[in-house]
């Protein structure tokens, strides 16, 4: 049980989450993606009269489970089986009060707003492109998930220090 | 319920992104200065993994549970690929999130990142706005 409270090492973690893109397809024809459920949402909740939310999303709904199922693997890694000597945010950046000032909208509602934009754009994400596109030898997979990196790299260099700055 | 399945599957999936640290902001600022081989070792066994399953599937023609052949995923390009992937990266470095760990942070006690999760879906609904006018 010990072993449960402690990190995993990512040879541990790294083929449980390889191993979910074939279980999914033997339950049901389930494609592993998780940006999509962003969709699933708006579909549900305001799809307006634009294109991409207007579809029957109650078909995809499993994909919601899915992610309710993370949510809930969140709860039972991050508080229930946890020694609680690992912090996974800096508090300083991502709190409450953090949200009154310019670093913290930047970094909260700027980012996450640019994950739910650039996923959606790319058509998938770290799950969809990034492991199940590659695991199915997809070349454009390949592609979006060179390009996940590279803008992830440059803005770390380039503009992150700053923002922390402020 | 059919769908109660995919509870408990998305529950060793978050499970495995929590305690291999893949929704930590620390890890993903060292993937990207290349400090830590921690993240990248997730990818280089997770993706041979899935593949190596995809592999036998075909193979030995595994049926699905009930008994359907299965469908291998697809993904076809399009630039969206590039521009949307590029301008994802920003985001997950800003956030220490891609989608999964959006859900899991919120779990693992980072109450504030339903504020970056409701963002997230922001940005999708602009994007579906915004679609026909951006270059596929």
């Amino acid at each position: 049980m010990d072993f449960l409270y402690k990190p995993w090492p990512w040879y541990v973690a790294g083929p449980i989450i390889g191993l979910t893109v074939p279980l999914l397809l033997l339950m049901g024809n389930k494609r592993l993606g998780i940006s999509s459920s962003l969709r699933h949402i708006c579909a549900a909740c305001v799809p307006a009269s634009i294109p991409l939310f207007n579809y029957d999303w109650k078909k995809e709904l499993w994909n919601l489970y899915f992610v309710g199922g993370v949510l809930i693997g969140g709860v039972l890694g991050g508080i229930v089986f946890t020694d609680g000597t690992t912090e996974l945010m800096p508090r300083e950046y991502f709190n409450w009060s953090e949200l009154s000032t310019s670093r913290g909208l930047i970094m909260m509602v700027g980012g996450g707003f640019m994950v739910g934009f650039g996923t959606r754009y790319a058509r998938g994400c770290t799950s969809g492109h990034g492991i199940t596109g590659l695991a199915a030898l997809q070349w454009p997979s390949l592609v979006a998930t060179m390009s996940f990196f590279l803008g992830g790299i440059l803005f770390t260099y380039l503009l992150l220090p700053y923002i922390l700055a402020l | 319920m059919k769908n109660l399945k995919y509870i408990l599957v998305g529950i060793v999936f978050g499970l495995a992104l929590t305690k291999g640290e893949a929704i930590s902001w620390y890890r993903i600022q060292q993937m990207f200065h290349f400090e830590s081989f921690h993240m990248y070792g997730i990818f280089m066994t997770a993706v041979p993994v899935g593949a190596l399953g995809l592999i036998l599937i075909r193979k030995f023609q595994v049926k699905t549970f009930s008994g359907d052949i299965v469908e291998m995923p697809k993904k076809e390009y399009h630039h969206g690929v590039i521009l949307g992937g590029l301008i994802f990266g920003f985001g997950w470095t800003l956030t220490g999130a891609c989608p999964g760990p959006l859900y899991a942070q919120i779990g693992a006690g980072y109450s504030v990142t339903i504020v970056t999760l409701l963002a997230a879906i922001a940005g999708t609904w602009f994007f579906g706005l915004l679609q026909k006018y951006l270059p596929d």
